[in-house]
């Protein structure tokens, strides 16, 4: 297959299989086939794309183009590349997962269901793609289009209201803050397209960047900086394959990708270094990154508790791509895939559990885990990865982070690194030892409640095992995050 | 025949109006108008594409030289406005069939298909004519037939907004007629183009602003600019569902290009400096786009939401007029035509709701985006090209409008244009949660979707929205040489 028509195949599959989906959506085993089938096609040419990208290959294609010198345009660069296969290879897991716990618990609307999903995928793949940010602005907004019937999946009125919530933070700060930096990105420097070293330098007079910049910060709300986090614990309401896939790795992870794009492509990491644009603002990540733990050892429920763990995470980072040193832009780059493969454990996890015994609180788990050993055990190794224990994938995020800010020479940004790795053990490792050690209210072993289904099983042990294998095989990512920042 | 085209476009409705007013009942009366309608399309493309490629067509009624005579001159800017309406019209009238059948008693049909085709030579008209006492004329021509066409509506209001529409509509074309009656006692001419040769010798003259004062007033109400607005929602919410959409999409449109027109091709360049008028539209329009978008959110009948909606709109149109520059005045043209093809379309899925349950109140509606699919896919794409999401018509015209405000760093009206989509989120959203969210009352768990003939003429529109939205050639190619060939344009 030539370049232009894999990228397009790639993108427009998992809109061929929405029509599948909705063709036999009187057929749940088909229905189900069909998404399983495309996810996996969708890995492969995922897959595909990024080897023959390693191997120097040029993917570019333009669409059309709406106004003159704006176009609709796909180019595929290392970033990218990085971001796809974590969306993607992570789809065909949480379609797996997704089967045993929509008929598990008994979801209705499943058709809906795996039509919006397959629709959030391929919007994810349109921003991963994005040759512009006006490009990269269209797949945003629709993937928060695509994402919200998701949320309000049960209908009831917390659904509704949270929908709303959603919706309003996201579609708000991108209107009102994103594109008003893009339409001054235009403005200033006449083009929106991503280029190595950014565009703005010489063209934009350096005492307006930190604005600039803030109104990208704050614009992409996806990435979750405090203030504007709250659509995402309000988003837990999902059904858990959505809190998993899209709101701890699509939807959340494309926030901070669009950051790192906008920061490298857009100011270039030179101009940002040369100027100090985001001296003040690292600070509104590191006050995210330990309130957002703080709150998140307040939480008993088990799926909001995630939720803030995954803000705080996030604004680690934000703050690594803010901090712009080649060290902390590798390690932004890399935690997005050590973060999504450890935080969808722990959610394919909370999910498990929510399945077999309808438990949702923390408190309430003491003495699971030996009826549940196999979910438990997932759990433990997506929390010690979390926290950035070796030989979990998690530690080399998180040494490239410390790296960065100790180029930067702010070490108290490393002590808030620190202090939030232990806050990490705070709020997390309470949950595996309450379970393992922990003895059931009331003082009845839990006898009658046997394991997850199997399928949902398969899919923690996967990610779970990639926990440990990232651990000892990360050179792909870093040689894209590498590539990334201009080395070779 | 070429050369008489402009002459034509205005006729041709004229006379069939006569035509379908002592046709019998029945299919008739339809037929004809659709047929003048499309006529209209073709000649009004034909136009189009003569000025976009000839240059100016000046054509002299009766064969009398202007300024004596009455002239009809066409640019690419007057061009543009009368292919909308057209184009318009001739996507409502097959939406019309049914929802007039349905709305109206059949006895007035013919009287309806009548009154609709004067409104459309009076809109047209104003479009063609190049003499400024003859815009008055076709101003009233296409107000007293919307009057009789809005108390056409179902509901009793229909009357009383009819009523007020009548008031309001006269003051306005009154204060056009004084302003109009004063510039002629100073400048001794009613054409056009010969007012802007003549204005610069007599601008200090205080006749001259009182009359241009007039003139201004008097087309704010027409165009229903906050604070004068307040015959719009009504008007909008009664009248029957084929002519809100076709007066949405239309008539406030036509009075914004005379506004476009006295401003920048009647006064002397210069003239807007001496004044405040930018400052006060810029105002004006921050205003009606905040408070009115507001108001929307507030409503409880789908209608009346959608006109309130319309208001803001305009605020958008008047504020790009406001900033009084190429880019802000480009901008304003680009919505003209965008605003259109949202609004027509969404009118028209609400219409396609009343076709079926005979209300459009928020509370009736709920849980019909699950019967109605296609109506609903309509709205909700109409909705996303209000609120302005990349890919639809509406983020082209944001896009303009504010790029011409960041070029005069004119920050709060930045704001405003933002804040504006914001609060049309909420209100869609609003909207599409009683439709889809909301569960259906027994009584409607099995209603049909709208019929065939009501869907496809709306999504012609909404693929229009979306077309518009990825290629602009013609929306932005054409607005740009509008504005450029507007002369009074310092900046």
């Amino acid at each position: 297959m030539s370049a232009e028509t894999l990228m397009l195949t790639t993108m427009l599959l998992p809109l061929a299989g929405v029509i599948g989906i909705i063709s036999a959506r009187n057929n749940p085993n088909v229905r189900e086939g069909i998404t399983l089938l495309t996810s996996v096609i969708v890995a492969f040419l995922v897959l595909t794309i990024a080897n023959r990208f390693l191997n120097g290959e040029e993917f570019s294609l333009t669409i059309a183009e709406p106004l003159p010198g704006i176009a609709i345009a796909f180019r595929i660069e290392s970033l990218g590349v990085l971001f796809s296969l974590v969306a993607g290879l992570l789809w065909v897991v949480t379609s797996i997962y997704a089967i045993g716990y929509m008929r598990g618990h008994h979801e209705k609307n499943q058709t809906r269901f795996y039509a919006a999903f397959a629709v959030a995928i391929s919007c994810t793949l349109g921003i991963a793609y994005a040759d512009n940010l006006f490009t990269l602005f269209l797949f945003y907004e629709f993937l928060t289009l695509s994402t919200y019937p998701l949320v309000t999946h049960s209908g009831t009125d917390k659904a509704k209201h949270a929908g709303r919530t959603y919706l309003g933070i996201l579609l708000g700060t991108s209107i009102g803050f994103f594109l008003l930096g893009i339409l001054i990105t235009w403005y200033v420097a006449g083009t929106v397209t991503f280029q190595e070293n950014g565009i703005l330098s010489g063209k934009l007079d350096p005492a307006w960047a930190g604005i600039l910049y803030a109104l990208f910060l704050f614009g992409i709300g996806k990435a979750a900086v405090m203030p504007f986090h709250r659509w995402l614990p309000a988003a837990m309401v999902a059904p858990t394959p959505v809190s998993a896939l899209l709101h701890a790795v699509a939807v959340v992870k494309a926030g901070v990708f669009t950051l790192l794009k906008v920061t490298i492509y857009i100011f270039g990491s030179d101009f940002i270094l040369a100027n100090d644009v985001t001296g003040g603002l690292v600070w509104v990540a590191a006050i995210t990154i330990l309130v957002a733990s703080m709150i998140a050892m307040t939480k008993d429920n088990l799926k909001a508790r995630l939720a803030y763990s995954t803000i705080s995470q996030l604004s680690y980072i934000v703050l690594g791509t803010m901090l712009a040193t080649k060290s902390s832009l590798i390690g932004s780059a890399i935690h997005i895939v050590m973060h999504a493969f450890s935080k969808i454990t722990l959610f394919f996890a909370a999910g498990a559990i929510l399945v077999v015994t309808h438990k949702k609180l923390v408190s309430e788990l003491d003495g699971l885990g030996r009826a549940m050993p196999v979910t438990f055990g997932a759990f433990l190794i997506g929390t010690l990865s979390i926290i950035g224990l070796p030989p979990f994938g998690g530690m080399w995020s998180k040494w490239y982070l410390g790296l960065g800010t100790i180029e930067s020479g702010n070490l108290l940004l490393l002590g808030v690194l620190m202090l939030s790795s232990l806050l990490n053990i705070a709020y997390l490792m309470p949950i595996p030892i309450r379970a393992f050690f922990g003895k059931p209210a009331g003082g009845i072993a839990h006898t009658h409640i046997n394991e997850a289904p199997k399928t949902i099983l398969l899919a923690m042990i996967i990610t779970s095992v990639m926990c440990i294998v990232l651990f000892f095989y990360s050179n792909h990512f870093y040689q894209l995050a590498n590539l990334a920042i201009g080395n070779n | 025949m070429q050369e008489h085209i402009s002459l034509l476009l205005v006729v041709i409705p004229l006379i069939t109006a006569l035509i379908v007013a002592v046709l019998p009942r029945g299919i008739l009366p339809w037929a004809s108008t659709l047929v003048a309608t499309f006529i209209c399309v073709v000649l009004a493309s034909m136009q189009l594409w003569e000025v976009i490629n000839g240059g100016v067509i000046s054509y002299e009624l009766g064969g009398w030289k202007p300024p004596w005579g009455i002239e009809y001159r066409i640019d690419t800017l007057n061009a543009f406005v009368a292919l909308i309406v057209s184009g318009i019209a001739a996507i409502t009238l097959p939406y019309a069939l049914l929802s007039a059948e349905k709305e109206i008693p059949p006895h007035q049909i013919p009287l309806f298909y009548s009154a609709f085709l004067l409104c459309f030579t009076g809109l047209l008209g104003i479009t063609q004519t190049g003499d400024i006492f003859n815009v008055f004329v076709f101003l009233e021509i296409s107000s007293l037939s919307s009057y009789v066409l809005i108390s056409l509506g179902s509901k009793r209001q229909a009357l009383t907004s009819s009523y007020q529409y009548l008031i309001m509509g006269t003051l306005g074309a009154t204060f056009f007629l004084i302003g109009v009656g004063f510039i002629y006692s100073q400048t001794g001419t009613l054409n056009m183009a010969d007012l802007a040769r003549i204005l610069p010798e007599v601008t200090e003259l205080k006749t001259i602003h009182t009359g241009f004062a007039f003139i201004l007033i008097g087309l704010a109400l027409k165009l229903a600019l906050f604070p004068l607005h307040l015959w719009l929602p009504n008007a909008y919410t009664y009248a029957p569902s084929v002519i809100t959409v076709f007066l949405s999409a239309t008539a406030t449109k036509v009075a914004v290009y005379v506004v476009i027109r006295i401003l920048f091709y009647v006064m002397p360049s210069g003239f807007m400096a001496t004044i405040p008028i930018g400052d006060f539209f810029v105002l004006l329009g921050i205003a009606g786009i905040i408070i009115m978008s507001v108001y929307a959110i507030y409503q409880s009948n789908v209608k009346r939401l959608l006109a309130y909606s319309s208001v803001a709109q305009i605020g958008y149109m008047v504020l790009g007029i406001g900033l009084a520059s190429t880019a802000g005045v480009t901008a304003t043209i680009i919505h003209l035509f965008n605003h259109a093809l949202m609004k027509g379309a969404l009118f028209m899925a609400v219409g396609a709701i009343i076709y079926r349950i005979g209300s459009c109140r928020m509370d009736n509606i709920h849980g019909l985006g699950r019967q109605m699919p296609w109506t609903f896919g309509a709205i909700v794409i109409g909705g996303l090209s209000l609120i302005g999401v990349p890919g639809t018509a509406g983020f082209i015209s944001k896009w303009y409008l504010v790029l011409a405000a960041i070029e005069q760093s004119a920050w709060i009206s930045v704001a405003a244009i933002l804040t504006g989509s914001l609060l049309a989120v909420i209100y869609v959203g609003r909207l599409i949660e009683a439709l889809y969210f909301k569960p259906a009352t027994e009584s409607q768990q099995n209603l049909k979707e709208a019929p065939i003939l009501l869907l496809a003429p709306t999504w012609v529109l909404v693929f229009a929205n979306i077309y518009f939205g990825l290629d602009t050639e013609l929306t932005v190619g054409v607005s740009e040489q509008a504005a450029q060939a507007l002369k009074a344009i310092v900046k």
